[in-house]
């Protein structure tokens, strides 16, 4: 058992158009393991099945932290925190409050979530804004108030979805290297990109493409000699 | 289960907060009853006798008589109002944040239900003050006793948004909501005149209307305020409100409804 992400002869079909074909892979705790996929891959449909948005009756089988989706989703998904590739914040209320609501949706008392809010805000630099108002808050800060909402609950995974769309490459690189701390400490991340230059050698990635896993391993050694980009474009065979 | 209370308080409290933000629909809502109280009812009055029928004992004004039909309308918009918050929560990706908390998805939706249906109560207890200002009054213990009359009502018709914003793929389609949901439930109903006065022009009209959900809400509020109950209205309330929670259910089950249709 990997006690992180782990999803069995997964398939789906939006009428009759396959979006996954027969995907399975694992990801170990204390793994940062990258998504990668040119656009139409099945990324965002894969985000959906393991988040619980969509379900695949009787197709194969999701499991996240040891707890499997579909039979105890309530246990699955209480150990997952997710940052989705279309904000989520709501704009008219403040940084805290939006935290507030997510911990109260995960059953946290009011202390634990002025507490846990603080900390996870603190630790992303986000402190002194806890009383803005979302609207107000540029791409960068809204992203990290969106992983400072997704680790509220202390989750053992998770999951983001193209979370540096749309961000400078200061706020991206933060970002990516704040998640990699994450793993290191321990925590199972699954980081679907379409973007090469965020995974690292040392970093477990699944190639997605045409709803196949086209290679399930450690990004230095399949990329070869290659730049990681160049052997991406010659598999997926087009612009990323 | 303190858990569920939390989650509970939670999402009726953002709901209060985004009402709190949006202080031109808290006027929209109010200003539209008023409206017909005011201005339509006293063109009517002329025109419409109505007669002594139940609850009522004495002969009452046009004003008066409307008055529980407004407090329908009320409920009936901000039902639909909840249905395009929903739909504008789903196109925002709030709404993924809701359905992706470890809570079962029928409490999460009922939380939406009591929230929207809190907000509309709160209005239409400030219409009713309103009214009574300009000396359209119920029985002061009838203020009281419609109270989980308003509720049941407002439950009924949120769930009716609930399953309309299932449906809907899009803000835009908003206006057919309107045109198909809202201005033949009010209209067809016993809102603005009583069924026996519908039955003069058509029989037809009067059934149509007897079957209307939304008349037997109308009709549940109208007798609460006059402390008088009637069985026929609760059953019908209780049952559609039951039978929309259900299509609601289904509408976000994950393996049939919503994010399938929406991604597909």
């Amino acid at each position: 058992m990997t006690n992180g992400f782990e999803a069995r002869d997964l398939s789906f079909q939006y009428g009759a158009t396959d979006a996954l074909k027969n995907i399975s892979f694992e990801i170990a705790r204390g793994q940062f393991c990258a998504l990668l996929g040119p656009n139409g891959a099945g990324k965002s449909t894969l985000v959906s099945l393991l988040t619980r948005l969509l379900v695949a009756p009787g197709s194969g089988e999701i499991r996240l932290a040891g707890h499997s989706l579909g039979r105890s989703p309530r246990n699955a998904l209480a150990a997952l925190g997710v940052v989705f590739q279309q904000p989520t914040l709501d704009l008219d209320l403040t940084v805290r409050q939006n935290l507030a609501y997510f911990g109260a949706l995960h059953g946290l008392s009011r202390r634990d979530i002025r507490i846990r809010s603080d900390a996870a805000l603190d630790r992303l630099g986000m402190l002194e804004r806890a009383e803005e108002r979302a609207r107000n808050l540029n791409g960068g800060h809204r992203r990290r108030t969106e992983l400072a909402r997704a680790l509220l609950h202390h989750p053992r995974m998770l999951l983001l979805d193209e979370p540096t769309v749309g961000l400078d490459a200061a706020a991206r690189a933060a970002i990516t290297d704040h998640v990699h701390d994450l793993a290191d400490q321990g925590m199972s991340v699954l980081w679907t990109t379409h973007l090469t230059d965020e995974v690292r050698d040392s970093d477990h990635l699944l190639v997605l493409h045409q709803g196949q896993i086209l290679e399930d391993g450690k990004a230095g050694d399949i990329r070869g000699g290659a730049r990681l980009q160049d052997w991406f474009l010659e598999r997926t065979g087009g612009l990323s | 289960m303190i858990i569920w209370l939390r989650a509970l308080r939670a999402i009726v409290g953002r709901d209060f907060l985004r009402f709190v933000h949006q202080r031109e629909r808290f006027l929209a809502a109010l200003v539209r009853p008023l409206v017909w109280l005011l201005v339509f009812a006293a063109g009517f009055r002329a025109a419409l006798g109505v007669s002594i029928t139940p609850p009522y004992q004495t002969y009452i004004t046009y004003e008066t008589y409307i008055v529980p039909g407004l407090c329908g309308m009320i409920l009936l918009f901000n039902g639909m109002q909840s249905s395009l918050s929903l739909v504008y929560d789903r196109e925002i990706g709030t709404m993924r944040l809701l359905l992706t908390s470890p809570l079962p998805r029928w409490w999460l939706l009922v939380c939406r239900l009591i929230g929207s249906t809190i907000i509309s109560i709160l209005q239409v207890y400030t219409f009713l003050f309103i009214a009574g200002l300009f000396g359209i009054t119920m029985p002061p213990l009838g203020y009281v006793a419609v109270l989980p009359g308003l509720m049941m009502a407002g439950l009924m018709l949120s769930a009716l948004g609930l399953v309309l914003s299932s449906f809907i793929k899009q803000l835009e389609n908003f206006a057919g909501v309107m045109n198909f949901v809202i201005f033949p439930m009010f209209f067809l109903s016993s809102a603005l005149y009583p069924l026996w006065k519908m039955a003069e022009s058509s029989d037809l009209l009067r059934d149509i209307c007897a079957l209307n959900p939304f008349t037997h809400a109308v009709e549940m509020i109208r007798y609460l305020l006059y402390l008088d109950f009637s069985w026929t209205a609760l059953i019908w309330v209780v049952t559609s409100t039951a039978a929309f929670l259900g299509m609601a259910i289904w509408g976000y089950d994950p393996a049939r409804g919503l994010m399938k249709r929406k991604s597909g």
